[in-house]
């Protein structure tokens, strides 16, 4: 149909689970096919659908972790299960590769990197807000640009960080990315900072200074991102290059 | 309190009516005037009923309501004075 062909409207479209990832006791990272995908942005995310046989659905919004490939047709999303959610448990325990899903993405302009932009990057995660931030490193990586990136990536236990290995992959092998890991609860065997939260004094040891002019992401839960970018601001951060993207204390 | 997500959560609603991404347009609030993109809207009702509201994050005011029926879309923009997309 002619207008079909020209609607550019989004839709849902069926993507199949071909792959589980245990990221950590609590996360999974779902690998999906998606016949046909244009390619995303890091930082865009997807609305994930699910129909029950009454017809009941629901659906929520995920935050792409991986970098695009024009290689493939596949997206992977990193889900935290909620223990009383609606839909986290489902996708962590019950969805098993070769079952379907219905998405509709990718969406959202605002809390996207580009690989053209030159300005240093400064990386702020809060727990799972970690996610985006990682499809980020993932796509400088890709698109082989040298633009300086630093990761502060804070979270409760070692236990609790996601993507370690790559992480501590990358901190070594990806030229100008600093990954530095803040731990609230616990910190691991002979880490020199003792766990508590995010401070003032992490953001200026670890991030970048102001006058570099960086472009800052902070992703985490609502709290995190606020009590982040208000150590930002008060460090002389301009307000207009802080982008944030929080995650309310609902199912995510 | 009640929970509200970003307004980036509004980009996959937004996206089925619009061609463009409305998340990344300036939006101006006719309570207090603020500008700024609609991704930093407070959205609240993401997880209940039949629609969602999105304030200000400055003032608190209804910028805007989506609510979806069975067969439409409404879309009250009552709070937005203007609505810059970037060409």
């Amino acid at each position: 149909m002619a207008r079909a062909a020209v609607s550019r409207r989004l839709t849902w479209r069926a993507a199949t689970l071909q792959e589980v990832r245990a990221e950590t006791g609590s996360a999974h990272t779902l690998v999906f096919e998606v016949p046909g995908w244009a390619g995303h942005l890091p930082g865009q995310h997807v609305d994930v659908r699910l129909t029950a046989e009454d017809g009941y659905s629901t659906e929520r919004s995920y935050s792409i972790a991986s970098a695009f490939s024009d290689r493939d047709d596949l997206v992977e999303l990193t889900v935290q299960r909620i223990p009383d959610g609606e839909v986290s448990p489902y996708l962590v325990d019950v969805l098993q590769p070769g079952m379907r899903v219905e998405l509709r993405g990718p969406v959202g302009g605002w809390f996207v990197w580009r690989p053209a932009d030159t300005a240093p990057v400064l990386l702020v995660a809060g727990g799972s807000g970690v996610v985006p931030l990682m499809a980020m490193i993932r796509a400088r990586a890709e698109a082989a640009v040298r633009v300086p990136f630093r990761l502060v990536y804070s979270t409760r236990t070692p236990e609790d960080v996601l993507y370690a290995d790559e992480l501590r992959r990358r901190a070594l092998e990806d030229r100008g990315l600093d990954v530095t890991v803040v731990y609230t609860r616990r910190v691991p065997d002979g880490h020199g900072r003792p766990p508590g939260r995010l401070t003032a004094a992490d953001l200026a040891e670890w991030g970048w200074p102001p006058d570099f002019e960086p472009s800052v992401f902070v992703c985490g839960p609502t709290g995190f991102v606020e009590a982040a970018a208000d150590l930002l601001t008060d460090a002389g951060h301009e307000p207009q290059r802080i982008k944030t993207e929080r995650f309310g204390g609902t199912d995510a | 309190m009640l929970d509200y997500v970003d307004g980036s959560s509004l980009a996959g609603p937004m996206r089925e009516l619009f061609a463009v991404d409305v998340t990344a347009v300036e939006g101006r609030c006719a309570g207090c005037g603020l500008a700024g993109p609609l991704a930093n809207l407070r959205v609240y009702g993401h997880d209940h009923g039949p629609g969602v509201v999105g304030r200000c994050p400055g003032c608190d005011e209804v910028i805007l309501r989506l609510v979806r029926t069975p067969t439409d879309a409404w879309l009250d923009l009552r709070g937005a004075v203007s609505l810059r997309f970037s060409m």
